[in-house]
């Protein structure tokens, strides 16, 4: 059950935080709590799955990531979940989803693949084509960006 | 971006220790004092190579729900629609991709109500003929790290 301080601290946690030796301390002097208690809050959110991490978001364009391609694949279900473990472990892939398909669009798994240009991508995307045997899917390049921004809960 | 910040960037991107001193740990890992690390994440931030420094929350634990959405826009519409559409602080991401469905963008919010609300808003007011929904089923991976 998360609490109005719960609130209070997520909506702390999911600004740019600034970045001090003592961060959690400057945050806890603002929600008006001892350092010790939001310490413990926080590794409370991470163990029990709210949390998923304290970390760096970076802008991917920036740093050499030109490519962002989202393929669609269309899985047979008994399939889906071995198919789904296995994509996981290809770090260039951040994320993999089975999502609902629907009439004018059937594919029911969904990976996002990051890499340097497409060459590079391409490569990653037909590896892991061969591996799994699926030849009905779909490589959507973005060809830009019209908003990109994180999640503020509890506004 | 030298060899260091580049390692200083793989581990910070999967977790800044929830600790007194986060950077000092961080440091130790890297041969780096405290002061070393703060200045550089500090450099790499005014660069423009990292874009935010915070929590990353789980949004189904935390009570919400969302969906990704595709529709089919005519090249000369893309502007307006988009700015209607990312006028939503609903609306997290959206993208132009290479397809019949060109436009791509997700809603996150704390109810299916809303969800299907501002769904059918979007295609009232753009008047679009059709937007898909597909909500995810299940989570197999999200972890945006990029390994220098």
């Amino acid at each position: 059950m998360i609490e109005n301080l719960d609130k209070e601290i997520i909506r702390k946690l999911q600004e740019d935080i600034s970045i001090t030796a003592t961060l959690y301390k400057e945050i806890a002097k603002d929600l008006n709590m001892s350092e010790d208690e939001l310490l413990h809050k926080v590794k409370y959110y991470n163990e029990c799955g709210i949390l998923k991490r304290i970390g760096a978001i970076l802008y991917h364009r920036n740093v050499g990531f030109k490519a962002n391609a989202m393929v669609v694949w269309k899985i047979d279900n008994q399939d889906l979940d071995k198919i789904g473990t296995y994509i996981t472990s290809i770090s260039e892939v951040s994320h993999c989803y089975e999502r609902k398909p629907c009439s004018s669009w059937d594919y029911n798994l969904y990976t996002m693949v990051h890499e340097k240009d497409r060459v590079s991508c391409n490569k990653i995307i037909e590896k892991i084509a061969n591996t799994i045997g699926c030849a009905n899917y779909k490589i959507l390049y973005s060809t830009r960006e019209l908003k990109k921004t994180s999640m503020r809960y509890f506004k | 971006m030298d060899s260091i910040d580049k390692k200083l960037l793989n581990l910070i991107q999967n977790e800044i220790p929830i600790d007194k001193r986060p950077f000092k740990i961080l440091g130790q890992k890297l041969f780096l004092t405290e002061n070393e690390v703060i200045k550089r994440i500090k450099k790499l931030r005014n660069e423009g190579i990292i874009r935010r420094i915070g929590g990353i929350f789980n949004s189904r634990e935390i009570g919400y729900t969302s969906t990704l959405c595709a529709t089919k826009v005519p090249e000369n519409k893309i502007e307006e629609v988009a700015s209607y559409i990312n006028g939503y602080e609903e609306v997290t991401h959206n993208y132009i991709r290479e397809d019949e469905y060109n436009m791509w963008f997700t809603v996150i919010t704390n109810s299916e109500e809303n969800l299907n609300n501002i769904i059918q808003e979007i295609k009232n007011q753009t008047n679009l003929d059709e937007i898909i929904s597909l909500p995810s089923i299940k989570l197999f991976k999200v972890k945006m790290v990029l390994t220098f």
